[in-house]
Formats: C-alpha cells, sequence, structure tokens
C-alpha cells in the first residue's frame, strides 16, 4: 500500500527548481505536494503527481534525471500529538525514517504526512496492525 | 660576456661549437653502448631497426634511433629501464604515471654528480653565489624538486634552508629572520607569499630577497612581470623533469630571454609531434631529449610532450650553449597540479571504477591561495541517482577518494545536472583551467 514518488535531482544554483516546475506545468501537470531536501552543492526535489508515469516521462524528456520511489501516505488527526502516534508504532519496531513531509486537506480536519522508510512493506503492515492503514493510490488523490 | 661572476661548473655553459660536439658526440656513442647492452626494450627496438651502436657515427645519427616514451617507464615499472646494478644506484626519485604507480627514476652516484653539477650551473646563471642564503620551498621527498635544487645550491656554497613547501607563516618568518636573499618554488606559491607578505604589512623593501628561481609548472611571461615588480625580485625560469634528470634540464640567465639547455650532458631536438620529423631550429615543436652523461637510466631521444623552439642566436649573456623558449603548452592533455603530473584518463579510470560505466565529466582547475584546486564535475546519471541526500554524498565521497588513490592528491568532486556540462560535436571538454587568467589578475 504505497505511493510512487518522483524525485529530481538539482544544482544548488538559483533558477534550478523552475525548471522542472515549468516542464510539469506546461504538461499540465499538477504537483499535489513537494519537498525539497539541499546541501551545499546539490538539492533532491521530491514530489507527489496523480500520473506519475506521466510526469516522470516529462521530466526525462526535458533532461531531468528522476528517481521512482516508493513512499507511505498516512492520514493522520490534524492536531498536536497527531505526528507523534505515528512515530509510535514505527520507532519500536526498528523501522528508520529517511524522511517525511507533511500537508494540510483542504477539506476536513486530518493531515497527510508522506513518509520514506528504509522497510516500507513491514511498515505498512506493522502499521495496519495498530489500525492505522497507509492510503492507496485511489484514497489518497480521492482525498486530496 | 657577462661581469657576473660564475661558478667554475659553468664553463661548460661557454664551450666552443667544436668542444661541445666531440664532447656530446663520445658521450653520445657511450650512452647508446650502454643502453644497447644493459636495456632490454631499447636493445630489442635497436635490434628491430638493424641499429647497433657503433652505426652512431655523427650527431645526426641520432635521429636513426628510436623514441622513448613515459609509457616505456611504467611498462617497465619499476626497475625495467636501469642500465646498472641496483648496488650502484644511490638514489630512487618517483613522479606519478598513468596509472597510479608512480615513475621510478634512479641515480648512480656519478649521476649525483652531473644533476648537482647542473643545478650549481642553473643557480649560477641566476647570479647566485655563496654569499647568498636560499630559501628552498620546493617539495623535499620523492619529488625531484626539492632535493635536486638543494644539492645544487650546497655545492654553489650558499647556505640553503630546506624549509620544503607550505606553511606560509613560518616561510615569511625565515624569509625575515634569517636574511634570505633568494627563494625557490613554484610560481604560483611565490604569487600566494607575496600576498601573504603584503597583507601582513611586511612589505618587500624590509626583506634582502633579490632573486627568485621558478619551477616545476608551466607560468606565463606576465606572471614573471607581475612577481618582479610586486616583490622586486629578479625572478628566473628554470625548466626540467623527472624522467631527464629532474630540475637542471635548462635555465634562464640573466638575459631571461630563453632557456640555456645545459647541452653537454642533454641532447635536444625539436621535432613535428604528428609526422616525428625532426624540425630546424627556430620551428616550434616538442622537445625530445637524449641523457648523454645518465648512467642507472638513459634516456634516449625521450618525447617530453613540451612545446617550444630552439633559438640558435647567441646570447648576451655569452653563453653558447643554445636556449629554449619557454614552454608554451604541451602536446598531450597532461596537466601539472602542484607540480604532479596528472592525465585526464587517470581521473577517468578512477570514476570508471566506482561507477562501472563512464558519466559526463569535467575536470575544472582553479587557484586559491597559491595552491592548486582540482574539482571535477561529474553529470548525475539516472543510475547513480538516488533518493537520499546522504546517498549521494557518499558517491561524491567514493569518487573523490578513488581519484585521489589514483593521482595522489585531492579532488572536489561535484556532481551536476544532466547535460549541464557544455560539449561541443557532442564531445565534452575534459579540462577548464582556470589557474592562468587568475594568476594575470
Amino acid at each position: 500500500m504505497t505511493l510512487k514518488q518522483l524525485s529530481v535531482f538539482l544544482e544548488n544554483r538559483p533558477g534550478r527548481l523552475s525548471h522542472p516546475c515549468k516542464a510539469l506545468s506546461e504538461a499540465g501537470v499538477n504537483i499535489l505536494t513537494l519537498c525539497l531536501a539541499d546541501t551545499e552543492q546539490f538539492g533532491i526535489l521530491r514530489i507527489i503527481v496523480k500520473e506519475w508515469e506521466k510526469a516522470k516521462a516529462v521530466l526525462e524528456k526535458s533532461g531531468c534525471v528522476v528517481n521512482v520511489s516508493d513512499v507511505l501516505a498516512l492520514e493522520i488527526p490534524d492536531r498536536p500529538g497527531g505526528m507523534e502516534s505515528i512515530l509510535a508504532i514505527l520507532e519500536p519496531n526498528a523501522i528508520n525514517i529517511e524522511y517525511m513531509y507533511a500537508f494540510t486537506l483542504k477539506r476536513g480536519s486530518n493531515a497527510v504526512l508522506i513518509v520514506r522508510v528504509d522497510k516500507p512493506e513491514l511498515a505498512a503492515k506493522t502499521l495496519r496492525q495498530h489500525h492505522i492503514a497507509p492510503l492507496d493510490t485511489g484514497t489518497f488523490f480521492g482525498l486530496a | 660576456m657577462s661581469t657576473m661572476p660564475i661558478h667554475p661548473d659553468s664553463y661548460a655553459d661557454f664551450l666552443t661549437p667544436a668542444e661541445l660536439h666531440r664532447i656530446q658526440l663520445h658521450r653520445l656513442q657511450t650512452v647508446v653502448r650502454a643502453s644497447y647492452d644493459h636495456v632490454p626494450l631499447t636493445r630489442a627496438r635497436m635490434k628491430e631497426r638493424g641499429l647497433k651502436p657503433e652505426h652512431i657515427k655523427t650527431l645526426a645519427d641520432i635521429a636513426t634511433l628510436p623514441f622513448m616514451q613515459k609509457t616505456d617507464l611504467r611498462d617497465t615499472y619499476p626497475y625495467g629501464l636501469f642500465a646498472r646494478p641496483m648496488s650502484e644506484v644511490v638514489r630512487l626519485h618517483a613522479s606519478s604515471g598513468t596509472t597510479g604507480k608512480p615513475i621510478v627514476v634512479g641515480y648512480t652516484r656519478d649521476d649525483m654528480n652531473v644533476w648537482t653539477s647542473v643545478m650549481t650551473r642553473t643557480l649560477s646563471a641566476a647570479g647566485l653565489n655563496k654569499n647568498d642564503v636560499i630559501q628552498n620551498a620546493f617539495g623535499y621527498g620523492l619529488f625531484t624538486g626539492g632535493l635536486g635544487a638543494h644539492y645544487g645550491a650546497e655545492a654553489l656554497g650558499a647556505t640553503v634552508i630546506p624549509i620544503s613547501g607550505g606553511n606560509t607563516e613560518r616561510q615569511i618568518m625565515v624569509m625575515q629572520d634569517f636574511g634570505v636573499t633568494a627563494i625557490f618554488s613554484t610560481p604560483s606559491y611565490f604569487l600566494h607569499l607575496i600576498e601573504a607578505i603584503e597583507a601582513c604589512g611586511t612589505g618587500f623593501k624590509d626583506l634582502k630577497l633579490k632573486v627568485g628561481v621558478f619551477g616545476a609548472e608551466p607560468w606565463t611571461d606576465a606572471m614573471r612581470a607581475h612577481i618582479q615588480e610586486r616583490a622586486g625580485i629578479k625572478a628566473y625560469d628554470i625548466y626540467g623533469l623527472s624522467e631527464i634528470i629532474g630540475p637542471g634540464v635548462a635555465t634562464e640567465c640573466c638575459q631571461q630571454a630563453g632557456l640555456h639547455v645545459f647541452e653537454d650532458h642533454f641532447l635536444m631536438e625539436i621535432v613535428d609531434p604528428d609526422t616525428d620529423q625532426v624540425l630546424p631550429d627556430g620551428a616550434e615543436g616538442e622537445l625530445v631529449l637524449t641523457t648523454l652523461s645518465k648512467q642507472a637510466i638513459p634516456m634516449l631521444r625521450y618525447r617530453t610532450h613540451d612545446i617550444t623552439s630552439i633559438i640558435a642566436e647567441p646570447c648576451a649573456c655569452g653563453r653558447t650553449i643554445r636556449r629554449i623558449r619557454r614552454i608554451s603548452h604541451r602536446s598531450d592533455d597532461m596537466m601539472i597540479i602542484r607540480g604532479v603530473n596528472v592525465f585526464p584518463s587517470q581521473i577517468e579510470a578512477a570514476l570508471l571504477k566506482v561507477e562501472q560505466s563512464l558519466p559526463h565529466y569535467q575536470i575544472v582547475l582553479s587557484r586559491m591561495g597559491g595552491l592548486d584546486q582540482i574539482e571535477v564535475q561529474v553529470e548525475v546519471t539516472e543510475e547513480m541517482f538516488r533518493d537520499r541526500v546522504s546517498a549521494l554524498e557518499q558517491l561524491q565521497k567514493k569518487m573523490s577518494t578513488a581519484i585521489e588513490h589514483v593521482i595522489g592528491l585531492r579532488a572536489n568532486v561535484r556532481l551536476v545536472e544532466p547535460q549541464s556540462i557544455a560539449r561541443s560535436q557532442g564531445k565534452a571538454k575534459r579540462v577548464i583551467d582556470k589557474r592562468k587568467e587568475e594568476a594575470n589578475q
């Protein structure tokens, strides 16, 4: 029950971020949410889009190097301690969180947490045992 | 002739052409005979051409001999070209080769004496004598620069301070406190020293420094003008290479108009790098050197890949040994970084080791604080791109370590976006050298 995330390599200098964004907007691809990791020399743009295969092709055609990875999308209550409940499940099971980012839903009072872990299968199974189901693609884009 | 007092060894700089040619021919015949008898590679190549040592009857006959290349030293690593047993070899030096293994050169006791003598003549030509206090900032160690210059300066009778390279603060302190009159270093390091001296408010007028002997890397007349003006000294260019002897192959005199080659020990030819034909005096081509007196590793017609031309006109200093023009460029893609010879193919080999397939890359050379910096830009491919920052940083480190392992110098690896390295006709320009422009500023 994982979601596809696209990662794009960027050099850390002015103007580099607009290149992939422009390619996507010209192709009519809407970025649902994103996260930018950066070091002194380079950055990684991570995006969630509905049609990831199309977006990947568009980005590659525009000269970007793209990596596809599986992430978990978890719906959590948008209130203090909402995220903590997730960590409380993953951490004791030796599942390492590599990074995460979140966004709030337009409707309702929940937020969605995008989590990249080292063992996605185990993480999904463990979460389900705790009655937290990672969102599948259909449900995810239905909510967003 | 100059009124400058010279060292007795320097009399060989003033031989008549007839005397010089007689010495050269005798030494050439001796070195060809020794190579034929003791170096299997040379003997095999001469036999292939039906050549015997006794076929060398005139100096012009040298053109019949096969060339030697840097790869010959590499292929016979470490001692394959040695013509004397190790019991007669008293010194080894090494410089970087093309595969990570260095090139090893050896010296007999007589070779050491010749090396010392040509370095003494070099320093004497720069106007130095026993009254000078010399700060030798060439690197000591396997590199031939430091010890070669050291022995020459000592034989001159000068006071030698074996400070080696680096530690700028200490260099300045020594220069001030020890009453240094001459310094040996790479020109780029001296540029750095100039800035440091000016920054600390010492100023050159309070120093006794009057001469700089610079070598081990290419530099320009613009750099010389800059150094002489800022430091108020005379800056001399010297030329040499480990394969031939180290520093001491050629030097400028007080005229600073080309470098006198010590022709009694090194026979020079200029050849067309494409056709291998010997070119006349004045024509630009590749410098080819034959060691006339070297015993441990005699080199016959060694291709230096340095581009220059012979100045046959007599020099105002009175020396009769001919000059070559300052080396302008090379016929191959060898880079000289911090005095170390580096080929792009070495960096390529290191990158291949890490990634299995060769990414597009570019080597950017620059200079910071007088020291050469190497940046290797590598275009990220789908195969090497990972979603995690730590994985990419690890990849950079792996590439950097692999390069350092091969060339012996630290290189900063920078990952860049695909297609960001400019290509002309589909081929990327491998080396961008920003050092010259920076030095001229």
